[in-house]
């Protein structure tokens, strides 16, 4: 049977300014998003619709880039143009600003919450990523700055159950990184992508990662056993999608609940492939299932999968706009 | 050395170029029967991108189009796919403008067109030093947005875009 994406709402989220980015809580029930208007917004289900639940403004000076749920969906971090990240606590059906995390040397591009909740990682143009560790207290430390990229550090994503972060550069490559006597250190540099890498996500096992680039691009790399020994890890590339984008690839979502790979472009699309069960596992093969070819009228800049409710997608754009759509069988 | 968002910009009191060749700006328009027919579609075409782009050198108290930064051969317009391309040629291999330039050109159109277009703002190949270098920093939008929230150079940007009286 055909699948097809249906819209199921528009909103205008950051009406006049861009929509960055949006992010699901863990439970699904509510979605973050962010933009050049320097606010973050709450969205909630009220009946059949998607509403505004709150507006978080004043915690940062200029575009906000990214925003990240802690796991437990208690606190919300926001990663801003500012050089600052913000910490806000949910209380209620409200946010309060909880602390702010200073140090990067200019605009923080991405944050990025550890499955545990006790580490955070943030990135930045000053080509760094940090590592800070929370405690109880809702402290919050800073333990490593890595400086493994050459250049812009764009976005960063931990490993869905173990203590390993990636992250993507305009330097074209992908650092993969663990802690090793308490430091925390780049163990592999994954090379292929010919233009800046923009996003990064995990499959559900944590086995495979997903690359989206400005080469117009996604490349699936999988681990392997390290051939060298010595806690360097190995990570091959085993599949490039190439040819369906027409520009630059701006983000890539895994679905932790169905395998579906939803991107988001500059050619204004948004598509959904899916892996042939069937394919060998060291050169998986994955097909287009879906594209709305004019899913928004500028770049799409963000696609998040909603992690409870399988098939609802979540996706933004430079207008301001946020569209959610479910990706099913056709009738 | 200003350096915002990522864009590399150098603002010197020296002029790089002090003696650069000057060419005779296009004459104006001809409009044709159909264009002044208000009923009838008129796509956007180069010449008109190519208008638009009356934009001041940030070193000389000349056009770039005077200065053959801009010419209209290298402005390519396409109104069905809703694409513009301009490739502009920095007056000597390594002037240290041509960022600023690129992001003058760049905002000039984005500011000009209907949201739709796609815009690409490129170096004309072989004519810089760091052309590559150049061109990767102006596609790069989430750079050039966090670069023209710098106030200073959103100042300067406008400088190279304020109408020059003759």
């Amino acid at each position: 049977m055909k699948e097809a994406l249906s819209l199921v709402q528009r909103l205008s989220a950051h009406p006049d300014s861009r929509c960055w980015f949006v992010s699901w809580s863990p439970s699904g029930t509510l979605l973050a998003s962010c933009g050049g208007d320097k606010a973050i917004r709450i969205w909630g289900r009220e009946g059949d619709s998607w509403i505004c639940k709150s507006v978080l403004e004043d915690g940062h000076q200029r575009t906000v880039r990214k925003v990240a749920w802690s796991p437990c969906g208690n606190y919300l971090a926001s990663a801003s143009f500012d050089a600052t990240t913000c910490i806000w606590k949910k209380k209620n059906d409200d946010f309060e600003s909880l602390t702010v995390l200073e140090g990067h040397e200019n605009e923080v591009k991405c944050v990025a919450w550890a499955p545990s909740g006790n580490l955070l990682a943030t990135c930045s143009r000053d080509k760094s990523v940090w590592v800070w560790e929370v405690d109880e207290e809702d402290e919050y430390e800073c333990v490593t700055v890595v400086n493994s990229h050459t250049q812009d550090v764009k976005h960063v994503v931990w490993h869905p159950n173990q203590e390993l972060l990636a992250s993507a550069s305009y330097d074209n490559n992908i650092c993969i990184y663990r802690e090793e006597d308490d430091d925390w250190e780049c163990r592999a540099t994954l090379q292929g992508h010919t233009s800046t890498v923009w996003s990064l996500s995990f499959d559900a096992t944590g086995q495979r990662l997903a690359s989206c680039s400005d080469d117009r691009t996604v490349k699936i790399w999988k681990e392997y056993p390290s051939e060298a020994g010595q806690g360097d890890l190995s990570w091959k590339c085993v599949c490039t999608l190439s040819g369906y984008h027409g520009r630059t690839v701006y983000d890539v979502a895994w679905c932790r609940l169905t395998g579906a790979l939803a991107t988001a472009s500059g050619d204004d699309a948004v598509r959904v492939f899916k892996e042939d069960e069937s394919s060998d596992p060291d050169q998986p093969v994955f097909s287009l299932a879906a594209q709305v070819t004019k899913a928004h009228s500028q770049d799409v800049n963000c696609v998040a999968w909603n992690p409870k409710e399988a098939g609802l997608l979540a996706s933004c754009c430079d207008n301001g706009e946020i569209a959610i759509w479910r990706f099913q069988e056709e009738d | 050395l200003v350096s915002s968002g990522g864009l590399k910009m150098s603002g010197g009191t020296r002029l790089e170029n002090a003696n650069p060749v000057i060419f005779q700006r296009s004459g104006e328009r001809l409009l044709t029967a159909s264009e002044e027919d208000e009923d009838v579609h008129d796509p956007i075409d180069d010449r008109e991108i190519f208008d638009i782009l009356s934009i001041n050198d940030p070193e000389h108290p000349l056009s770039l189009e005077e200065l053959n930064v801009v010419e209209q051969v290298r402005v390519k317009v396409n109104d069905a796919e809703s694409t513009v391309g301009v490739e502009f040629t920095p007056t000597i291999p390594h002037c240290s403008m041509a960022t600023l330039i690129g992001l003058s050109i760049k905002v000039k159109l984005l500011r000009s067109l209907p949201d739709r277009f796609k815009i690409d703002v490129h170096i004309t190949p072989g004519t810089h030093a760091s052309e590559e270098a150049v061109n990767k920093q102006l596609a790069d939008k989430e750079r050039v947005a966090a670069a023209l929230e710098n106030s200073s150079l959103l100042e300067v940007v406008n400088q190279c875009l304020s109408t020059r009286n003759i």
